[in-house]
């Protein structure tokens, strides 16, 4: 069935089963590679997107469930003033190292930053557990968000 | 020049370098990496200098570098560039990168003699020759120089990509040079720099591969998108060498978007126009497996076998002295054994490839640490020669030992096979953990005896599990021994008068096991370094300080091991319920020591993990960024490890997952990692992989400091740490 979707601003129209995960909708069908897979089942937050400004896990949530929300992804992030900020801080911080899962650790950041300016390291603790980085770069996650919201 | 047919742009890879050239413009810099760039047309034209596989430089003065080693996220691609660049005497804002064709003459790694990246040895193996490469090139464009001006080039110097002649003012781009250049033979015996005169190697160097990664466009091989593709997914024999004995496939083919069902001996794919359809489809599928031999299996019967091996005399890997005598003489006698579980990679990107089987060739699209591996198997599989077979390598979403293997690009020729035009398979994640080739369980035997004035005077240890190089490197195994099972058991850093260590190969029946992050010393770290705590004890010793005794003929090791003792406060109070914990190794060429702060909770007996102090002597710091962040990574890949990394076997199958069953430590869990590195100008040693094994016996060794209770199995099992446990 086809299903008419908000992603980073522009309408995409795609015909799937409703119950297909946005992830797939995503990086298969429309091409934007930029959101990962990682699990499968929300254990991970490398699929994550932002669903009407709110870090959401793409993999688990289907595409008949957008309705009229406003999806942005990884590639749009930069484009919001919590984005921008946290990508810098993570070019400046020198975060990723094999970057597969910084997608979801941006999208993740950049939610938090944007709802609080100022996160504790227990905010922080509560925003990013959901996102595993395999290569364990907790120490400089945490830094950049600091970073960013000095910024 | 003639250059392999895989360097040459396929429609992707075209997009790969569009992805960079955004990526680069947005971060402001002048580099970019293109992912296959062709040898260009300035080449045809006899303009191009390329006087080695490594470095290029066209006509307009791009200098594009061609990286051996692949960039999995320890910043190689940062780190050799800065090599060939201080002795060219350009900055890495000139440079471009391209990841290197399968070829094993040019690229292979001269330490393991095949193009792979492992074992934390791409810097020991690039540091000589492509510095060399570097200072060739620089002579010749000085050499070009020279005789454009009829000068001696002894008065002609290179600094930032030109040639100056200082007595003159002159000064020529490296781009003016390259066709002369090219025309001059490649000179042998090319000195290169002292390090007093290194420009960039050991100053801080931002990453070159990373502007990418934080908006989205950097491509990894499950990222590859050839024109026409379809997503696939399978199921594999849940028990190791099962069969498919019937499959229904009546749902399956009724999901909306499947469109084929592709039947292995051992496996089942689902062909659709995108992942989750194919997924949806793989659930729809009602497959009968026959379980095979290994069907009744579980991990209690590997270890049993394993523990038997270590009944019966191994194979000897060193001898020191009359150990056997000197622990039945000793004052004091401890014994032990110790069990490390079998372990999955889990590289954050699932194993994936992309392949386009035609019939005269077949194309491939992945991520992997080895290349030349990849295509030979790829091309057995598709029943083509290996020339025939085109991989386009890519960024990896991970790597550690895993994506050596090219069981993931056979599974996806055997696939291909079946399939009209290209097909990404992609394994879910239950599939990747119960898949992997899995870091072996070993058991370990030792015994040990103390003089009368606590002194260690014999070791004597047996150990039995797998032998990876057996299978991945026949050659490297010999005589029942290889270099990897061995390294971290033998050649000890403590002065031990009698010394004795035997090997017994027992490979797991039917399962599968690969090299892991920090491989060998993985498991003879944790056995030495936990043992070696034991002996303090025994010798009511400070752990230090017994170690530190030992250490009169290695004082790179002592200097390590003081420098953490010092840094981490070793030896001030703790509060309650915590304790610190010490571990000392030399491995992949380097010394590192490590102590561990822990707190265990006397309720449920888990262990926070809160500090890590970690003193590296890795010889010359080539990038101080990427040896810090290694290490940050491999204590927290150690820490997960250590906390709850087991992979278990009942009934033939694997029991664990996804990442709730197979736990990785998350940045609430993550410790503090103070990091200290020794300055040096000896050769460099690696380091990827040295902080994984160096603490996993520092966190065990606290959590008995904290507790009293030895952790001779890993990983942590919280119930014998529980009060009153």
């Amino acid at each position: 069935m086809a299903f008419t979707i908000n992603i980073n601003g522009q309408m995409h129209q795609v015909d799937v089963d409703g119950d297909t995960p946005l992830l797939w909708v995503l990086r298969d069908v429309l091409g934007m590679t930029g959101t990962k897979f990682g699990c499968g089942a929300a254990l991970c937050g490398a699929c994550t997107v932002h669903i009407d400004g709110v870090a959401t896990r793409s993999c688990i949530t289907s595409v008949d469930s957008l309705d009229k929300s406003v999806v942005t992804t990884i590639e749009a992030i930069g484009a919001t003033p919590a984005g921008a900020k946290i990508q810098k801080a993570w070019l400046d911080q020198e975060v990723p190292q094999c970057g597969y899962c910084q997608s979801g650790q941006i999208m993740s950041a950049s939610a938090l930053l944007a709802s609080n300016a100022h996160p504790s390291d227990s905010d922080i603790d509560d925003a990013m557990s959901g996102n595993i980085c395999r290569c364990g770069t907790y120490v400089r996650i945490r830094e950049a968000i600091k970073l960013a919201s000095n910024a | 020049m003639k250059h392999d047919r895989t360097a040459l742009l396929a429609s992707e890879t075209n997009l790969s370098r569009r992805h960079f050239l955004v990526a680069s413009a947005a971060a402001g810099g002048g580099l970019m990496l293109s992912l296959s760039l062709p040898f260009g047309e300035s080449e045809a034209a006899g303009e191009t200098f390329t006087p080695n596989a490594f470095i290029r430089i066209d006509s307009d003065g791009q200098v594009v570098l061609t990286m051996p080693y692949v960039e999995m996220g320890q910043g190689t691609y940062t780190s050799i560039p800065m090599l060939i660049a201080d002795e060219l005497e350009v900055n890495l804002k000139q440079v471009k990168l391209e990841h290197a064709p399968a070829n094993e003459k040019l690229y292979a790694n001269p330490l393991l003699g095949v193009q792979a990246t492992g074992n934390s040895n791409a810097m020991r193996g690039a540091w000589k020759p492509l510095r060399e490469a570097g200072a060739a090139a620089r002579a010749m464009l000085v050499a070009a120089a020279a005789k454009r001006w009829s000068v001696d080039a002894n008065s002609c110097h290179a600094q930032d990509g030109e040639v100056v002649h200082a007595p003159s003012s002159k000064r020529l781009k490296y781009g003016e040079l390259a066709a002369d250049a090219a025309k001059l033979p490649v000179p042998t015996n090319v000195a290169v720099k002292a390090a007093g005169d290194f420009k960039l190697i050991g100053t801080p160097a931002k990453r070159l591969d990373i502007s990418g990664k934080v908006n989205g466009s950097a491509m990894f091989g499950i990222d590859a998108r050839p024109p026409g593709v379809k997503f696939a997914t399978l199921a594999q024999s849940p028990t190791f060498g099962g069969r498919v004995k019937n499959v229904d496939d009546t749902a399956a083919k009724a999901v909306k978007g499947v469109r084929q069902i592709v039947r292995l001996d051992d496996a089942v794919a689902v062909v659709a126009d995108h992942m989750g359809a194919a997924k949806k489809g793989l659930e729809a599928l009602k497959i009968e497996w026959d379980d095979g031999e290994h069907g009744g299996l579980d991990t209690g019967e590997v270890a049993r076998q394993l523990e038997e091996a270590t009944l019966k005399p191994g194979v000897v890997a060193q001898t020191i002295g009359d150990a056997d005598k000197a622990v039945a003489g000793a004052a004091t006698k401890v014994e032990a054994t110790y069990h490390m579980p079998f372990l999955a990679h889990a590289t954050m990107e699932p194993m994936n490839c992309t392949a386009h089987f035609r019939k005269d060739e077949c194309e491939l699209w992945l991520g992997t640490q080895a290349i030349a591996r990849v295509q030979a198997f790829a091309a057995k599989a598709a029943g083509l020669p290996v020339e025939k077979v085109i991989v386009h390598n890519h960024l990896l979403g991970g790597g550690f030992g895993r994506r050596l293997e090219a069981d993931i690009a056979v599974r996806a020729v055997e696939i291909a096979k079946q399939v009209d035009g290209p097909v990404k398979v992609v394994w879910t994640r239950e599939e990747d953990i119960q898949h992997d080739l899995y870091r072996p369980y070993w058991f370990d035997r030792i015994s040990a005896g103390l003089d009368q004035a606590g002194k260690l005077v014999a070791w004597h240890r047996r150990f039995a599990g797998s032998s990876v190089i057996a299978r991945w490197l026949p050659p490297g195994f010999k005589d029942g021994l290889d270099p990897d099972s061995t390294e971290g058991a033998i050649d000890l850093v403590y002065g031990i008068p009698n010394f004795h260590v035997e090997y017994t190969r027992v490979e797991p029946p039917g399962i599968p096991t690969g090299f892991w992050r920090s491989v060998g010393p993985s498991h003879n770290v944790f056995v030495v370094e936990s043992f070696i705590d034991e002996l303090a004890a025994a010798a009511k010793e400070d752990p230090v300080a017994f170690r530190r005794a030992m250490l009169d003929k290695n004082p790179r090791a002592k200097a390590v091991l003081d420098l953490v003792a010092e840094k981490s406060g070793w030896g001030t109070p703790l509060p309650k319920g915590r304790g610190r914990g010490v571990s000392l190794q030399f491995a992949f060429g380097s010394w590192q020591a490590q102590v561990a702060e822990v707190e265990v909770s006397p309720k449920d007996g888990s262990v926070r993990v809160h500090r890590v102090t970690c003193a590296m002597d890795c010889g010359t710091v080539v990038n101080p960024n990427t040896v810090q962040a290694q290490l940050q990574s491999g204590i927290m890949f150690g820490t997960t490890a250590a906390l709850y990394g087991e992979i278990t076997l009942k009934n033939g199958r694997v029991e664990q997952t996804n990442f709730d069953t197979y736990q990785i430590l998350r940045i609430n869990e993550a410790p503090t990692v103070d990091v200290h590195l020794v300055a040096s100008s000896e050769p460099p040693g690696g380091m990827g992989e040295t902080g994984t094994s160096a603490v996993v016996p520092a966190i065990a060794n606290a959590v008995f400091a904290a507790t009293g209770k030895r952790l001779r199995k890993m990983p942590v099992d919280s119930n014998v740490l529980k009060q009153g446990a």
